[in-house]
């Protein structure tokens, strides 16, 4: 292999000066051999460096000049010239061919142009179900990082008298005071009616509204409450909306104590 | 950038990956085709076709027939070589060979800044003068083996190993 290295034919791939079929040669031999091709990497670096190094400056218009030619060439229009002494039928044959060609670049348009809606219809789609699977990630992340929190104490409520399957926990994070409910496992609230989460102190019997639960499905279920330190018990009772000034204990669906 | 990357960027033909080969390569195809010119007007023409003709025949270039960078070099050293046939010269490759690109440096002192050109000059310096020439007319010039061997006067069979230690000392000047 060092042999090969060292016999010259890499440099000379690089310089373009081998045939046909020794190009073909050195590539089967860069591609079996890591040191093949990291010496042509090599050589290659050696005299692009250089001829920069001996180039001349060059002028920054040259840049917008090759820009230029090159929007030149691909965009202009080349107009049809009937050549002198032809019969005239070609000016009428080329004319045709012209609005044939012309009326397939206007179908073509269009397409691409319906094309180009659906796309963008299609798109805005995807877009407004991206932000809504962000939005309900994030509140799942919310949710997570409230049961996660290794300083909050669940507390379980059990199911009462009218929903004995039903199920709260709430979450009292003790060094910030704050309150949160987890609420899936409550029935979906009959229409007008909302759950109200109470904070309760057993003697004598205090009940203190600590949140109404609006929307039910909103974060997955999980909500913050208002503050109160040195609640005993807590306890959700069904409410009309906007809720109540005090729980109405027929509706109790679950209670449990600190 | 490595070839590869901007090869891809390029087949979309986006104005970004002109960019990107423009930026990549003009001053090294600029370097040789002024070696071969010697005019920096007509250079920059020259080179202007040069990306011209790179962009509309991208589709012909594929890897199995070597390095990209190969590749436009080849197609700089052609153009500028038809360039100077146009111009009049018959036998172009002999009118080349009283030149090489060190002169470029020579001439040219006050169009690259100060550093710049200390910097080049050492770069340069370091080269054996035999090594100037054979990188001059393999590299630069597109001079097959026989032509340099008949050209500097060394047996045929020793050009491809002259030239592979003067690259190597030129690798080894890049890694200091």
């Amino acid at each position: 292999m060092e042999e090969y290295i060292a016999s010259g034919t890499l440099e000379f791939y690089v310089y373009g000066l081998l045939s046909e079929q020794e190009n073909i040669e050195v590539n089967e031999m860069a591609k079996k051999h890591e040191e093949v091709a990291a010496t042509i990497l090599s050589i290659e670096k050696a005299v692009i460096n250089l001829s920069y190094a001996v180039s001349p400056h060059l002028s920054a218009e040259n840049y917008e000049k090759i820009r230029q030619k090159l929007i030149e060439k691909h965009s202009s229009v080349v107009p049809l010239e009937p050549k002198r002494g032809m019969s005239q039928y070609i000016g009428w044959a080329a004319a045709v061919v012209f609005m044939l060609g012309f009326a397939y670049q206007y179908i073509k348009y269009n397409e691409a142009v319906e094309q180009v809606h659906g796309v963008t219809a299609q798109r805005s789609k995807f877009e407004s179900l991206l932000a809504d699977a962000k939005k309900r990630n994030a509140a799942h992340e919310q949710a997570l990082a409230v049961v996660r929190d290794t300083l909050n104490t669940p507390v379980k409520l059990d199911g009462q008298a009218v929903a004995p399957q039903a199920y709260a926990t709430v979450y009292v994070n003790k060094t910030e005071g704050e309150l949160y409910v987890d609420v899936a496992g409550l029935p979906k609230a009959p229409e007008g009616k909302v759950y109200q989460v109470w904070a309760l102190k057993l003697d004598p019997f205090t009940p203190t509204s600590i949140g109404v639960i609006d929307d039910q499905d909103a974060n997955s279920g999980v909500f913050k409450l208002e503050n109160n330190a040195g609640a005993q018990a807590f306890g959700i009772t069904l409410e009309p909306a906007g809720g109540s000034k005090s729980p109405t204990l027929e509706q109790l669906y679950t209670l449990g104590k600190v | 950038m490595t070839q590869e990357e901007l090869l891809e960027q390029i087949y979309k033909k986006d104005s970004k990956a002109f960019t990107a080969l423009y930026d990549m390569y003009s001053k090294s195809l600029y370097g040789v085709i002024y070696n071969l010119l010697k005019d920096k007007e007509e250079s920059e023409d020259v080179l202007q076709d040069v990306f011209v003709k790179i962009w509309k025949n991208i589709d012909t270039y594929n890897e199995g027939k070597g390095r990209f960078f190969t590749w436009i070099v080849n197609i700089a050293r052609n153009a500028s070589i038809d360039r100077l046939r146009s111009k009049g010269h018959n036998n172009s490759k002999k009118n080349l060979s009283a030149d090489n690109f060190v002169h470029i440096l020579d001439h040219n002192t006050s169009a690259i800044n100060k550093i710049d050109a200390i910097g080049i000059r050492e770069f340069i310096n370091k080269l054996k003068p035999k090594c100037i020439r054979l990188i001059d007319l393999l590299f630069f010039k597109g001079y097959t083996q026989q032509e340099a061997s008949d050209e500097l006067e060394i047996p045929l069979g020793t050009v491809k190993t002259q030239n592979r230690n003067c690259i190597g000392e030129l690798r080894n000047i890049l890694q200091e």
